[in-house]
């Protein structure tokens, strides 16, 4: 039996899991991490327009601070998220650049003086404060109210992984990559590690730790049109929804971002429409202002993508042999602007498309169309991010719901979650490990490993009728067909019984490459697929039992956000030998919220069915403000009287700012 | 419009006793934007399940996928199948890294290693405050810094490098990289006699003959040449 032991243990290599693995190593403990390939190349890596973060630091930032994030994410969210964790979000993110920068993530800084940006379609001057200079910059990106998307060009998330990647091996953590996470080791409802198998040998190896974190990110990949890496296909959740004890909570919140690149699906950042570019439909027509007059091209992601698609319907896409699309201009940016600012995305229009977005006029455009992009859901955890019902197993990033994105995520938010989330949730991990010891019973450890080999053993084996490839594509084919931007009663009913057939015929498939020694990739989708298939219940499950629309989960036959009966978060577990997920739900208490349920600002006006608490609630929100204003007390102590939540003290630290300093 | 592609693939898997070395050639109807990764995902699932290779974003960004393309290093997702006139294309794995199975090599474990030899991380003394404003940096030595931070660590220059054949222990062109960024960044404190140190001798600076291939075949169009002049120039040059 291999085992191996030490005191943490992180399964994914992006940027949470090794944010995490730091905040571990600093404290003098061991810690592991697996990855399923070189940690450099995770999911993160392809972060290309920036993170959020109120450093208020330029121009188009002035006034900005954690209040105004805060409230940007709770009015992105739909008012589907835990406040208590934007808040404890807000309030990290702005040290989560600073430590970044002193790392040598080379953030893009402020120029004093006059600076030409495109806002509105329109070239302005704006002018940067001598103070502001040398400071971090920021961009502008959809649903905020000030320029707050901190960036290093178009390659945000390619440096700030190399960054945290070389940090965590400064201090030593022990990177295992080509390792693949397969089984949680538990006991009585205690984490006492993973089973996990080696993509190069074949072998697997029991890692035994007093603490183990799961940071394996989203599962686009169930759906056919998506953005995400081909990694990105939520087995680490599915692991955890296998244990029977761990839930997958609102995993039908799946978000679907306005401008990958068609046909290859490989995004273009919101980047392009922060720093001024527009969407054009197939008479090169500007068609955003008229569905959303305020916000534009810079509505929240959900928003833009359904506009976009009902602008297509009524004929107005662009016709082309993959299907209809819509056009992004980037070229009013001018030719310096994108080889400067936008680089990677010019490289991909040119490589993938052979087009060159900087060529004024129809040429340099690019055709566009919403894919998957984002996994708001994932395993339900704590605000500490300790999953509930089992003691020592945490969960960060996007493959956890702490829940700080509710039903719909605003760019910038997702990498800015995943260091703040490395630290935060990370120090309660390292606190964790450090307090307990290792559970080591060495008969669970065999017999899960035995199990295992086992299992791997008979999928080897299996002489069925059916092809794993195509079990795959047809799950992928469903999402998208009838699990994606608009949904209906009819369309998920039939993707819930399907997927749940298929779930059946992913176990009767037949296995040509017997190999169980080395890199087998047969065999290895003959593995996860049925975990996808999982996770891809547990979205259209919770899609079909929803019947409200709220953030991206969009329903055409329920069209109106329920207050009344859907403050809820989704809950689904899966019981061991059942072939569909059980389906529970947590109440959202309004008279607990700092920012009770209103409308966003952005998206179709009239369309909430209300709760009579969210006035109540608002009333006393505005009582105690008012009151505490009056006895001049300050912005944080209004904010704790109206909704107290608990933060390590070095993260709750005010942030200094220029021109306001600690205020 | 469609064409027939060929596609010669080098099969080799070292954990097996009966697996020998050699070529399988798959035909397939050429789509529009073809790449090497649709390629190679539609041989696996029509062709050939057991066939392994590396991608990860599909977007020239991870630098997953870097194999020898007709007999040059590149990115499998990012080279399109109308660049090759004939439709015949032979895919073989990365040299210089350790040989996984089929086109799949070990390049995280080499840049692992590469990493901890240049110490590829801040060296400073000084305690950051999170809560106070940050360090101002010039814009213009931001972006060099940046230019230099661009590396990807998809192994292509030290496949391509010559030297590296001759000098297993050459750190090649990734490594010199590094240590010119850290070098150029106002955040770390090291001097050129804590770089000497690292990488001032015949596996480091001195190795490099300016074969320029590392710089001809780099994906990320990166100023290699250039750097590693310029920091040779700065080492040698340095009284301490």
């Amino acid at each position: 039996m291999k085992v191996e032991f030490s005191d943490a243990l992180i399964v994914g290599g992006g940027l949470a899991g090794l944010r995490s693995a730091v905040e571990v190593a600093k404290s003098g403990q061991s810690v592991t991490l697996l990855s399923i390939c070189p940690v450099k190349r995770s999911h993160s890596a392809a972060v290309q327009g920036g993170m959020q973060a109120s450093l208020a630091n330029g121009n188009k930032g002035e006034g900005d601070n954690e209040d105004l994030h805060f409230a940007d994410t709770v009015k992105g969210s739909d008012w589907g998220c835990d406040q208590e964790v934007a808040r404890m979000f807000a309030q990290t993110a702005p040290k989560a650049v600073r430590e970044l920068a002193s790392w040598g993530v080379p953030w893009t800084r402020i120029t004093k003086g006059p600076r030409n940006v495109v806002i509105n379609a329109q070239k302005v001057t704006i002018e940067e404060k001598e103070e502001a200079h040398g400071l971090i910059n920021a961009r502008d990106f959809g649903g905020t109210k000030k320029w707050r998307t901190c960036y290093i060009a178009d390659a945000t998330g390619h440096c700030m992984i190399f960054g945290v990647a070389n940090e965590a091996i400064k201090h030593n953590v022990k990177i295992i990559d080509r390792m693949e996470a397969l089984r949680i080791i538990h006991k009585d409802g205690i984490c006492l590690g993973v089973i996990a198998r080696s993509l190069i040998d074949g072998s697997l190896t029991a890692f035994v730790s007093k603490g183990t974190m799961i940071a394996t990110g989203g599962y686009g990949r169930v759906y056919k049109q998506t953005t995400n890496a081909v990694i990105c296909e939520g087995t680490g959740a599915a692991m955890a929804l296998e244990t029977g004890l761990c839930s997958l909570s609102n995993m039908e919140a799946v978000q679907f971002h306005p401008t990958p690149i068609v046909p290859s699906g490989i995004l273009l950042t919101e980047g392009c429409r922060g720093d001024g570019g527009i969407l054009r439909d197939v008479d090169g027509y500007r068609f955003m202002p008229d569905y959303e007059p305020e916000k534009k091209e810079l509505a929240s992601r959900d928003v833009v993508s359904r506009r976009m698609m009902e602008h297509i319907r009524k004929g107005k896409g662009v016709k082309s042999p993959y299907g209809e699309h819509l056009w992004l201009d980037i070229s009013i940016l001018g030719r310096a602007h994108v080889e400067k600012n936008l680089r990677d995305v010019q490289d991909i229009c040119k490589t993938f498309n052979g087009i060159d977005p900087a060529d004024e006029g129809p040429k340099g455009w690019a055709p566009v169309l919403p894919m998957q992009h984002y996994s708001m859901g994932g395993i339900r955890t704590k605000p500490n991010g300790e999953t509930p019902k089992m003691k020592g197993l945490f969960a960060a990033g996007e493959a956890a719901c702490w829940d700080m994105h509710g039903f719909n995520r605003l760019g910038g938010n997702s990498c800015a979650e995943t260091v703040v989330a490395g630290m935060i949730v990370g120090d309660y991990f390292s606190e964790y490990c450090k307090n307990n010891t290792i559970v080591a019973d060495m008969q669970v450890v065999q017999k899960f490993l035995n199990d295992e080999a086992n299992y791997l053993k008979e999928i080897a084996n299996r002489e069925g009728k059916y092809n794993i490839f195509e079990i795959k594509n047809e799950m992928k084919d469903i999402m998208w067909e009838h699990v994606a931007i608009f949904r209906t009663g009819e369309g998920l009913e039939y993707a819930v019984k399907r997927l749940e057939e298929l779930l059946i015929e992913s176990k009767k498939v037949a296995i040509k490459d017997k190999e169980l020694n080395c890199s087998n990739p047969e065999l290895e989708e003959a593995y996860r697929v049925p975990r996808m298939l999982k996770v891809a219940l547990c979205v259209a499950r919770g899609a079909l039992l929803r019947t409200e629309s709220r953030g991206a989960h969009y329903r055409e036959d329920y069209p109106k956000r329920d207050d009344l009966n859907w403050m809820k978060r989704t809950m689904t577990y899966w019981d061991e030998g059942s072939t569909l997920p059980r389906v529970e739900y947590e109440d959202l208490d309004i008279m607990k919220m700092e920012m009770p349920p209103a409308f966003r600002g952005y998206g179709a006006k009239g369309n909430i069915i209300e709760n009579p608490l969210s006035e109540v609630r608002q009333k006393q929100v505005d009582e105690i403000t008012e009151k505490l204003q009056a006895e001049g007390k300050s912005r944080a102590e209004i904010q704790d009287a109206l909704m107290p939540y608990e933060l390590q003290a070095r993260f709750k630290a005010a942030n200094q700012r220029i021109g306001v300093d600690y205020e | 419009m469609s064409r027939k592609l060929t596609i010669r693939v080098f099969k080799y898997n070292p954990h097996s006793k009966i697996s020998k070395p050699h070529f399988a050639t798959y035909t397939l109807d050429e789509t529009s934007g073809m790449t090497i990764f649709i390629v190679l995902n539609q041989i696996r699932e029509k062709f050939d399940a057991s066939l392994s290779f590396d991608f990860v974003c599909r977007a020239g960004i991870c630098g997953s996928c870097a194999m020898m393309i007709n007999g040059k290093p590149k990115l499998g997702c990012k080279t399109l199948t109308k660049d090759y006139p004939d439709g015949v294309i032979e895919l073989m794995p990365l040299p210089a890294f350790k040989h996984i199975k089929d086109l799949s090599v070990n390049t995280g474990e080499w840049m692992e290693g590469m990493c901890k030899r240049v110490e590829s991380w801040i060296h400073t003394d000084k305690v950051t405050d999170i809560s106070k404003i940050e360090e101002r940096v010039e814009p213009a030595v931001a972006e060099e810094t940046f230019e230099l931070d661009r590396c990807i660590e998809c192994g292509i220059c030290i496949a391509s490098c010559a030297t590296k054949v001759m000098r297993p222990n050459f750190i090649g062109a990734a490594g010199l990289m590094r240590a010119a960024r850290y070098e150029q960044d106002p955040h770390d404190n090291r001097t050129l006699d804590d770089f000497y140190e690292l990488v001032g001798d015949d596996d480091g600076i001195f190795a490099c003959m300016s074969l320029l291939a590392c710089e001809d075949n780099c994906p990320k169009q990166l100023p290699l040449q250039t750097k590693i002049a310029y920091l040779r120039r700065k080492l040698a040059t340095n009284k301490g």
